[in-house]
């Protein structure tokens, strides 16, 4: 297979200061709870369903956890005060949730059991749903063993096609990702509706109406895992199924992920900071157990580097994304992520008339398969400059996939012709993948038949991007990450500790904080 | 020597019945592809050429017909258009503003208003794909354009995205902005126009209508359609920053004109 020969010593400098950065903002991730937190808590036990509440369905955590918040209680853990309630009303955790939302008792006003029983009984719902999780891991593993599975992570064969789906309505998202399946795809990723990351809930149920995208809502993502299991069973081949955890509720979804057995996240430490304006310390602390979780759940997380690609000019700013990659890798390391599950992202974003546009995103897309050996890159297609020629976006595409499989990327999210039109139509997706499938077909073994010449234009880039890298690593290092932000380290957007969504939900740990799963995952 | 003159052997455009060119003049050639929620079958064909001639085509002639999902055939057709439009007769509804340099704009603002231009900009609503202003705001601009925040007389903030139609107005208001950029980028269920509308119905209750010039952008948004929800202007893909500038300098000087 054809390498870069990058510096060793500068990328071993790069994963020192990363680790660096991400410790001394570990004390605040330690030190806090969010009110996201708490709530997955209640779902990893069993806490669901919704009450109406001014003519809207209101998920039972949500008013559990509020009504914790507002009686300033939370501080010791959602699990605390729910366990202690199953405990003096011998409810079941579904039971009892029934029992507060429905307002026949209030949590913090139950007299207290003893705190060695409430710690043993919230140990057990806790291991039990942490072995829930697993079984779904583990059912994971035996349909890739029974089915073939596509996803190469030896990374010498092609990247695992990718493609969304993004109808608005559940059901009808499930006949586009059946159609796509059947054409090749081997992972679909629904579409959130637009805006969902604000939402300090998480929709209930099935949905049909949508923006831009389908609400990610736990039993939509298990209307969407039957299909792609029977589609799965009907072709032969484990089809994955990808949805979103970013935004206010990463924590939640990414129990809701565990539980219904998606196999990909979108996850990213940083994105929400930077692209959504969500509070910098919710983020983080948010980020840390949804990563636990993920780990747990043998889910591989993308990361969101491309999105630095579309808001800043993608040939200037290759070191800001190889930053975000090494503070990415670090952040998914403390929670106990391997290598494997980390599909770090970048994009194809390079102004396609630039000269040797494609000789620079080839340096850039190996530099980056060669400084994570073991971790699936997550490629993903031209937007920017798609303007609606569709037969140019296509060829745009050919070409994007064609660096894909030279390089041997392991994700490769599938650029539509219709870009910047509409979200796909049946055809456009089915023409992306024949575009996908010839293309991969064609070259896969081109990557084992060449060299890069030395100090051709592809090294000089690479080898500048990582250069480039470390000396942004070194100056995020001096200032601190949160600093950094401020001062537009990633994608010229800067961010302040106390600025952005979601910093209410940020709560100080009691001394007493009652939360087993951060030792159980 | 003298060239021969053959150009009596080729036919000229009839504007009066004006058809697509394919490689002889009013061929009519069209291509066109779609696809049918039935599998692939001769059946299927037939329906696709019936589609098209009721489309206008003559010799409707199937290029391709491939089975895209199970119980879905997607097909390329080409055929002969039977429809000619008067060219003659045609009105576009186009921006009128002439596009001028930066330096131009600048001394333009400074000659005839003498004070900064305040402009900003935003993706409102739900919408958080600020591709589209940053590239008319943000310093760098675009295609080697720069944007508004670069120009000496013009005070353009870029407000970014999700802001909501409300807030936007206030900012306005305690801004004293001149102009406002909307860009909408997100079109599913049409939401794009209900933020569009939205936003010139606060402002008319607000009393800012006529204080404002209101101009919307995106890749799907015409200067037509920005006239239709209420705006003054409307800029779709590919438009260059100082094509904006150009446009709002020009319309402001003709407002304050008219003043006088």
């Amino acid at each position: 297979m054809a390498h870069l020969e990058l510096n060793q010593q500068t990328i071993i400098e790069c994963r020192r200061l990363a680790a660096q950065i991400v410790e001394k903002v570990k004390p605040t991730i330690d030190a806090n709870t969010t009110v996201s937190i708490e709530r997955a808590v209640l779902r990893l036990i069993g806490v669901e369903g919704a009450m109406m509440k001014a003519g809207q369905k209101h998920p039972a955590v949500n008013f559990i956890v509020d009504q914790l918040r507002a009686d300033h209680v939370l501080a010791k853990g959602a699990l605390h005060w729910f366990v202690n309630g199953m405990l003096q009303t011998e409810s079941s955790p579904a039971g009892l949730a029934r029992k507060v939302c429905g307002g026949e008792l209030r949590l913090s006003a139950l007299p207290a059991s003893p705190a060695a029983e409430i710690r043993k009984l919230s140990h057990e719902l806790a291991r039990k749903a942490v072995e829930a999780i697993v079984l779904r891991r583990e059912e994971r593993n035996e349909l890739c063993r029974k089915l073939k599975d596509p996803f190469d992570l030896t990374f010498q064969g092609k990247p695992l096609l990718y493609v969304i789906v993004a109808t608005g309505n559940i059901f009808e998202d499930v006949i586009q990702a059946r159609a796509a399946a059947e054409a090749g795809a081997e992972a679909i990723a629904v579409i959130r509706s637009t805006a969902q990351s604000l939402l300090d809930y998480v929709p209930e149920g099935a949905t049909t109406e949508g923006f831009g995208g389908t609400y990610a809502t736990q039993e939509n993502f298990r209307i969407m895992r039957a299909a792609l299991d029977e589609e799965g069973k009907k072709l032969g081949r484990y089809v994955r199924l990808t949805n979103y955890c970013s935004g206010l509720c990463m924590s939640e979804i990414a129990a809701m992920a565990g539980l219904e057995r998606l196999d990909f996240l979108l996850n990213d430490a940083m994105y929400g900071i930077l692209f959504r304006d969500i509070n910098m310390k919710r983020t983080l602390i948010d980020q840390h157990f949804s990563r636990l979780i993920i780990s747990r759940a043998g889910i591989v997380i993308h990361t969101g580097e491309d999105n630095y690609l579309t808001t800043a000019d993608a040939i200037e700013n290759g070191h800001q994304v190889l930053a975000s990659q090494f503070i990415n890798e670090r952040f998914a390391l403390e929670a106990h992520m391997k290598e494997e599950q980390m599909g770090l992202g970048h994009a194809a974003e390079m102004n396609p008339w630039h000269p040797d546009v494609l000789l620079l995103e080839i340096a850039r897309a190996q530099m980056t398969r060669d400084i994570f050996p073991k971790s699936p890159i997550k490629f993903m297609p031209p937007t920017r400059h798609k303007v609606g020629d569709i037969f140019f976006s296509h060829l745009m595409d050919a070409t994007f996939n064609l660096v894909g499989v030279l390089t041997n990327q392991g994700i490769q999210l599938l650029g539509m012709p219709t870009e910047a039109m509409h979200t796909p139509l049946l055809q456009d997706r089915w023409m992306s993948i024949k575009n996908a499938n010839y293309i991969f077909g064609a070259a896969r073994g081109l990557g084992k038949e060449i060299t890069y010449k030395r100090d051709g234009v592809i090294a000089s880039h690479g080898k500048k991007v990582l250069d480039d890298t470390l000396q942004l690593l070194r100056k995020i290092h001096t200032d601190g990450l949160f600093k950094a932000i401020e001062d537009k380290a990633f994608a010229n957007v800067s961010r302040t500790l106390t600025g952005g969504k979601g910093l209410d939900g940020v709560i100080q740990k009691d001394k007493e904080y009652l939360n087993p799963f951060f030792e159980l995952l | 020597m003298t060239k021969a003159d053959y150009s009596h052997l080729v036919k000229k455009a009839d504007l009066k019945k004006l058809k697509p060119y394919g490689d002889i003049m009013d061929d009519g050639v069209v291509q066109v592809s779609f696809t049918l929620p039935v599998p692939v079958s001769p059946e299927a064909r037939e329906a696709a050429v019936q589609l098209a001639h009721k489309m206008g085509f003559d010799e409707a002639k199937v290029a391709a017909m491939e089975h895209a999902a199970d119980g879905f055939s997607f097909f390329v057709i080409y055929g002969k258009l039977k429809h000619a439009i008067d060219f003659t007769k045609i009105k576009a509804v186009k921006i009128e503003s002439e596009v001028m340099g930066r330096e131009a704009i600048d001394n333009l603002i400074r000659e005839e208003l003498g004070r900064k231009v305040v402009v900003l900009g935003a993706c409102t609503g739900y919408d958080a794909h600020t591709v589209g202003i940053d590239a008319i705001i943000n310093m760098k601009g675009f295609a080697g354009d720069y944007g508004l925040e670069r120009y000496e007389w013009l005070d353009a903030r870029n407000l970014g995205a999700q802001i909501l139609n409300e807030e936007l107005l206030k900012k306005a208001v305690e801004l004293k902005a001149d102009a406002l950029l909307v860009s909408k980028v997100v079109t599913q269920h049409d939401i794009h126009i209900k933020d569009m509308k939205d936003l010139i119905e606060k402002a008319d209750k607000l009393g800012l209508r006529d204080k404002l010039i209101l101009i919307c952008g995106g890749p799907r948004v015409t200067h037509q359609l920005a006239l239709e929800c209420g705006f003054d202007a409307g800029f779709g893909v590919g438009t260059k920053p100082s094509a904006v500038a150009s446009y709002l300098v020009q319309e402001l000087v003709k407002r304050q004109n008219k003043k006088k």
